[in-house]
Formats: structure tokens, C-alpha cells, sequence
């Protein structure tokens, strides 16, 4: 009886919500309507790439003598990439970051001697040669999808790897060090890097050209998951607010006072958080592969990681209805913090080129861990491949909620 | 019929403010008990203690037995409660409302199709029932919010003010449906700060003021309190001063209070027509023109001014 109460209050929320006519423009005519002008942005409606992103120069040194440094130039100069990624083959590192200094590139690829050997004979993550991405850091946007091009490439060199073989060594760019001493960096970076990934994850490695060669890429699937996760966010706010509003307008009591159990209630509010940012994201999702034709990629991957992305966002919306006192309070706090997040968690630009601490922050946001997620979906990337993703989205979502609830149920859902 | 609710010495403090003060009382199961007081005396602060929404600092109060404290289930399943603040989702008909009201109560098929049925014939509105909520007038919201807390067949039905902010017709209506549900068989504790509505509805009456019960009994025992008092209202003109009048009436012999409020002054007195002649002749000394004269048979209004030296509007 409690747990059918329990539906019955999260499906009143969702039909609440979704009757709210300023809250439908912005769950789900704002995220269709951005990512349709950044479709015309870029180009891809007209088919006149000159308009948008397009011939990214990037510039690739393969020192690697193994087969996988030739599977990665393959990749990036593959049919599919023509028209997006102009690849520039060199032979000297200093030279290819010396072009991205100089703004003819956007970044630059390292891939070190022993890189094949290092994947196919590694017992251990500590043992594996990382690759380098030199970024350039006035072109985030061009930078961030050469990147996730590259790591979508490492993502099915090994799928279910934890560590990221990628080193964005910017600290030149942000004056940190001076150019000669990049090398030095360079290889100190890297062995922090390799130093903490976990030493006892086990490679399954995908060998074949023909796998490899599948990354897809459409600039219109790479910038929609930060739309719709923006957003998303917005709708959490709502959710958030509605559980204080019902305090205040007297239905919360109401629901207290008839025979059901105070902690499926809350329960029923949170469950109710949940089910409409997973309608929203899947709307946006579902409608954009529709009408835009969008490649969100594999399906279950797709799925597991709206839910996922949907329980970890929600858990701020309790979060703030457990900090916060008024609906008012609420409203202003969860536009800045899904506006915050956004940035964060790169749904603007990319934000691997900002300090480290930044990067750190951007962790705790659940845009990020979904933007990548999708982003390396929609790049063929399948169910494996984000796996830590999809973890550390439920991790947040628990923690959160249970915070929450703990302290809404210590606050007293009304005044004692 | 046997007591339904029993309350002993319940007390609610904020902090250091007392909300309610040390109350007690019973009900008899078929009675309509009102609980009549100003604002701020203690009303919504005890319905929410008795309907488990809050609980006592103090005290004790059980329906059919079951402890508030102890045994909440099953108290929420006795009794039913329309709160004071419309408490209702606005962008929901009253027709889904009340369906989801009904499920909270355990209503399910077609038990809820009939009860919810039912209840909109009972408060009227099954002609708009599809339409949302925010589209109707205060009145309808009332009896929407009534209605909700009918769901449950309620042995015992708390009403906390019910009346208020509605026109004359609706308060009319809403006064008819409450005795018409107790003539069904329905207990009912009615709050009111309506002196009318309590003498118009209540078998008993608990007179309730800065958290105390300060009377509490049949009408007829509580007029008996004031005993042969006759209340005398002065009518003022717009620009005189009450306050004044009151003052200097205080001490003409044989009035034992004055007090003023808008454009009134309320004697108190063992004998109307003994003091009306030195009170008419005090006014006039005091340049204040006294329009017209009431008398009134003790009621409660009476007993609340006796007891508190206040109006009970004011
Ligand atoms: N949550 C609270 N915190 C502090 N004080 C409160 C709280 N709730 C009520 N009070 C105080 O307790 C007293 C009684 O309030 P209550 O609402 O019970 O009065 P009432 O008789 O229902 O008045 P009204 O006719 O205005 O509805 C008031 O002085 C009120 O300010
Ligand atoms: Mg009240």
C-alpha cells in the first residue's frame, strides 16, 4: 500500500511538472531549440561545413613503431573525419607543439615508441605508455573535440580501462613553465599520470583496424549532451522546489496527516525528482535523434546512462531542498548551480584546458561525467567504455540523496 | 455513544512561547465541539497536535483510545482533517484532487470512483469537477478542501476554521453541510473565531484564548457563567472615539466593563436599564453622540468579554 503511494506521489510530481507551462520551455523547448541553432552553427542542416566546426588542424607524431600509432593516424584521417579533422603528420614532438604555440594548430598528438608493445604486453595500467594531447588553449572548442576523439579511439583500444592515458600538458600555455622545460614536465606529468591509475585493472584489448576505424563523429552529438544536461538541471531545481512549495502551501501536512508512512513520502518526492529528469532527458534524447537525426550511439549504453546521469542529478535537487528554506531560495540557487554545472561540466566549452582545481570541481558535477559519457557513445563507443561513468553518476546520486533525506527527516518536513 | 477524543493537559511551546497551554477536554462521539477564539489563541496549533501532524511538548490526547503519540496509523485513519490554509494542488482538477487524495486515504477502483463521486455530490461541484482548481472561486476551494477530507469516511472529522475569507452564500452552504454531516453520524471539532457560527453549530463549546481553555461547556452553561449580565451595545458615529467613551464610561456605577471597537462600545452590567440613563448622560458630558442602544442576551461573545475583558474580534 506505502510503495504504491510511493509511485502515486513521484507521478503526480511528473504530471505537476509537466504542466507547468514556463517549466516545459525550459526541460524541453530550450534544449531542442539550442541545439537546433547550434545544428545551423555548425553547419550541419545547410551542409556548408565552412560555416561551423570544421578542418580542425591537428597535428600527429607517430613515434610508436607498433601497429596501433598507424591504427590512430587511420582513425584521423578516416571518410568518416574528412571533413572535421585536418591531420597534419609529423615527425619531430617539439615541432608539433611548436605549431599549436603558434595557433596553426589546434593540438597536437603524441603517440611515444613502445605505445603498441605497451598495450599489447602490459600485465598492469602502471606499465602502459601514455599517449600525450597538446592543447591549444584559445581553441577550446576545436581542442575538445579532438581530444574526445582521441580518447573515444583509447576507449575502444581498451575497453573497460580506468585510467586515461591522455596527458593535456597546457601548463605551458598558461605560462606556467617556459617551452624548454615542456619535455621535462612532459615526462614528469606523464609518470604521475601512469602512477595513479589502478594497477590492477585488466586490459581487453580490441585489436583489428576495423574496429578501431568506427569512431564517428557529428559536432551536433558532441555539444547536445551539454544542452540536455543543462537543462536537466533546471528541472531538477523544479523538483527540488516542489517539495518545499508543498510544504509551504499545506499538501505536504496533508500527505503527512493520511496513513502513509512519512519516509515514503519523501521518498515518493525524491522518486518523483528522478522520474522527471529521466522523461526529460529521454524526450530530449528520443526527439533529437528523431528530428535531428542524431547518433546518440548504443542503445543500452544510452539508457543506462540517462537513468544514471538522471539519479545522480537529482540528488542535488533533494540536496537543496534540504539546504534551502524557501522555494524562492531555491529557484535562485539552482539557476546558478545548473548554469555553474553547465560550465563545469563542459557543456560550453572544454574545459580541460582550465587549472587543475577547475578540473577538480568538475568531478562533483554530474554534467560532466554525462557529457563525457554520451560523448563517447555517440562516438561508438559502447557499454563498457563507460562503465566508470555510469558508477560514479549512482555514487553521487546515493550519497546525495541519503544526505538529503537525512537531513529533510532531521528538519522535519513541517514546522514541529 | 462513548468519548471519541480525550485530551489531557496537552501543551506546545516554541521555544519559550506557549502555543497552547495546559488544554483538556473531551468529546462525545456524535457531538459537533467547537473550539472558539481569536487569532493566534491556539486553534490550528492543538488540531495539529490531534491529528499527529506536530507533536506536544506535553500531554496526552487519544481518539477511540489510540494515543496521538503512540498509535499514529491508527489515528490517521479515524479521523479526517480540512485545514485551515487551502491545501490543494492547484493545477489538478478537483476531480484528480480528489482521486489522489482518495489513494492516500487507500482508495482504490471502484471504491474510489464511487466515494470520490460521492463527495462531489456532497460539496457540490460535480458540474466543474474537471475544471483545475485555480480556476475557481475562494468558495469552491473551500469545498474542494472540505471534500478532500471527507474521503475517508472520517469517524471524526476536525475542521479548523473553514469559514474563513468566503462570501456570505458559501459560509451559508458550508455552515448547512457541517451539521448536515453530523446529522449522518459524524463527530466533528469545528474551529471558529465566529462567535455566531460556534452558537449556531455547537452541542459544546471550549472558549480558547493565548493557548488556555478558558471555559468550556454547553451554551447554556457558559451564558450562565456571565449569569444575569446584559450586554449593552453603544453605536458611535464615524468620527467619535471609542476608545474615549469607553474610558470615561468605566466608571458610571453599575458598569462592570467597557470596551470599545470599531464604532462600538460593549457594556457589561447586572442591569441594562439601570444604567442606561447616567451612561447616555456621561456620553453627552464628554461631547460624544451615542447613536443607537442594543441590548443583548448573554451569548458568547458575551462570555468571551467577560472572561478575557476583549472582544473577540478584535
Ligand atoms: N511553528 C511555529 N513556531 C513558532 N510559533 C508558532 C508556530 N506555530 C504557531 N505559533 C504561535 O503559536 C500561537 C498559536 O498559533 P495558532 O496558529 O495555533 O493560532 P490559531 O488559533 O489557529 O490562530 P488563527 O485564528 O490566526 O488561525 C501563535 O502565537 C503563533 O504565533
Ligand atoms: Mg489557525
Amino acid at each position: 500500500m506505502n510503495l504504491r503511494k510511493f509511485f502515486l506521489i513521484a507521478l503526480k510530481d511528473l504530471r505537476l511538472i509537466l504542466r507547468d507551462k514556463t517549466g516545459l520551455v525550459f526541460m524541453l523547448l530550450a534544449p531542442f531549440a539550442l541545439t537546433l541553432g547550434m545544428g545551423a552553427l555548425t553547419g550541419r542542416f545547410s551542409g556548408s561545413p565552412q560555416l561551423g566546426i570544421s578542418q580542425i588542424p591537428v597535428v600527429i607524431v607517430i613515434q610508436d613503431s607498433g601497429e596501433l600509432g598507424q591504427v590512430l593516424v587511420d582513425v584521423f584521417t578516416s571518410e568518416e573525419l574528412k571533413e572535421l579533422i585536418l591531420a597534419n603528420l609529423r615527425s619531430d614532438p617539439s615541432e608539433a607543439r611548436a605549431l599549436v604555440d603558434r595557433d596553426e594548430a589546434a593540438a597536437a598528438i603524441i603517440v611515444p615508441d613502445g605505445f603498441s608493445t605497451s598495450i599489447f604486453s602490459a600485465e598492469s595500467a602502471a606499465q602502459v605508455v601514455p599517449v600525450e594531447f597538446y592543447a591549444n588553449p584559445t581553441r577550446p572548442t576545436s581542442t575538445g573535440i579532438a581530444r574526445s576523439i582521441l580518447e573515444s579511439f583509447l576507449n575502444e583500444v581498451e575497453i573497460g580501462r580506468v585510467s586515461s592515458k591522455v596527458i593535456v600538458s597546457q601548463l605551458l600555455a598558461s605560462g606556467a613553465i617556459q617551452p624548454e622545460q615542456a619535455a621535462a614536465v612532459g615526462a614528469e606529468v606523464s609518470q604521475e599520470v601512469v602512477g595513479n591509475a589502478p594497477s590492477n585493472s585488466s586490459i581487453q584489448l580490441v585489436t583489428g583496424a576495423a574496429e578501431t576505424n568506427n569512431i564517428k563523429f557529428d559536432v551536433l552529438a558532441y555539444m547536445a549532451p551539454g544542452m540536455a544536461m543543462l537543462f536537466l538541471m533546471y528541472t531538477i531545481t523544479l523538483g527540488g522546489r516542489s517539495l518545499l512549495v508543498e510544504s509551504r502551501t499545506g499538501t505536504l501536512a496533508r500527505m503527512l496527516i493520511s496513513p502513509t508512512n512519512a519516509g515514503y513520502i519523501l521518498g515518493g518526492k525524491g522518486f518523483g525528482i528522478f522520474l522527471t529528469a529521466v522523461t526529460q532527458l529521454a524526450i530530449v534524447i528520443g526527439g533529437t535523434s528523431l528530428l535531428f537525426r542524431l547518433q546518440w550511439g548504443d542503445g543500452l549504453g544510452v539508457t543506462l546512462l540517462i537513468l544514471a546521469a538522471a539519479f545522480g542529478a537529482s540528488g542535488w535537487g533533494i540536496l537543496m531542498a534540504a539546504l534551502l528554506k524557501t522555494p524562492g531560495q531555491v529557484a535562485i540557487t539552482g539557476s546558478a548551480i545548473a548554469l555553474l554545472f553547465g560550465i563545469l561540466g563542459g557543456s560550453f566549452f572544454d574545459i580541460s584546458l582550465l587549472p587543475k582545481w577547475v578540473r577538480s570541481l568538475s568531478m562533483l558535477t554530474p554534467n560532466s561525467w554525462a557529457n563525457e559519457g554520451f560523448r563517447i557513445l555517440s562516438m561508438g563507443g559502447r557499454l563498457g567504455a563507460i562503465h566508470t561513468h555510469l558508477t560514479v553518476l549512482v555514487l553521487m546520486g546515493a550519497v546525495l540523496y541519503g544526505v538529503g533525506t537525512v537531513m529533510l527527516s532531521r528538519r522535519g518536513l513541517v514546522g514541529k | 455513544m462513548g468519548t471519541i477524543l480525550e485530551v489531557r493537559d496537552l501543551v506546545k511551546k516554541y521555544n519559550s512561547k506557549i502555543a497552547v497551554d495546559r488544554i483538556s477536554f473531551d468529546i462525545q462521539e456524535g457531538e459537533i465541539f467547537s473550539l472558539l477564539g481569536p487569532n493566534g489563541a491556539g486553534k490550528t496549533t492543538t488540531i495539529s497536535i490531534l491529528s499527529t501532524l506536530i507533536a506536544p511538548t506535553e500531554g496526552y490526547a487519544a481518539v477511540l483510545g489510540y494515543s496521538v503519540t503512540k498509535q499514529p496509523m491508527e489515528v490517521k485513519r479515524l479521523i479526517g482533517v480540512v485545514p485551515q490554509e487551502i491545501a490543494l494542488y492547484d493545477d489538478m482538477s478537483a476531480l484528480e484532487n480528489l482521486n489522489f487524495w482518495g489513494e492516500m486515504y487507500g482508495l482504490t477502483g471502484k471504491a474510489l470512483k464511487n466515494r470520490v463521486s460521492e463527495v462531489l455530490e456532497q460539496i457540490e461541484l460535480t458540474d466543474r469537477a474537471k475544471e483545475r482548481v485555480k480556476t475557481y472561486s475562494g468558495g469552491m476551494k473551500r469545498r474542494v478542501n472540505i471534500g478532500v477530507g471527507l474521503l475517508n469516511k472520517p469517524r471524526l472529522l476536525f475542521m479548523d476554521e473553514p469559514t474563513v475569507g468566503i462570501d456570505p452564500q458559501s459560509r451559508r452552504a458550508i455552515l448547512d453541510s457541517v451539521k448536515k454531516l453530523n446529522k449522518s453520524g459524524m463527530t466533528i471539532l469545528y474551529t471558529t473565531h465566529y462567535m455566531e457560527e460556534a452558537q449556531e453549530l455547537s452541542d459544546r463549546v471550549g472558549v480558547i484564548d493565548h493557548g488556555k481553555l478558558i471555559a468550556l461547556g454547553t451554551q447554556s452553561e457558559l451564558t450562565a457563567q456571565v449569569g444575569e449580565m446584559d450586554t449593552l451595545i453603544l453605536h458611535v458615529g464615524e468620527n467619535e472615539d471609542p476608545e474615549h467613551l469607553a474610558q470615561g464610561l468605566r466608571t458610571v456605577q453599575g458598569v462592570l466593563q467597557a470596551n470599545p471597537s470599531d464604532h462600538e462600545v460593549a457594556l457589561v452590567t447586572p442591569s441594562a436599564e439601570e444604567v442606561l440613563a447616567p451612561v447616555v448622560s456621561r456620553a453627552n458630558e464628554l461631547g460624544i453622540k451615542i447613536h443607537s442602544v442594543d441590548i443583548r442576551e448573554p451569548n458568547l461573545e458575551a462570555v468571551f468579554l467577560h472572561l478575557t475583558g476583549r472582544a473577540l474580534r478584535d
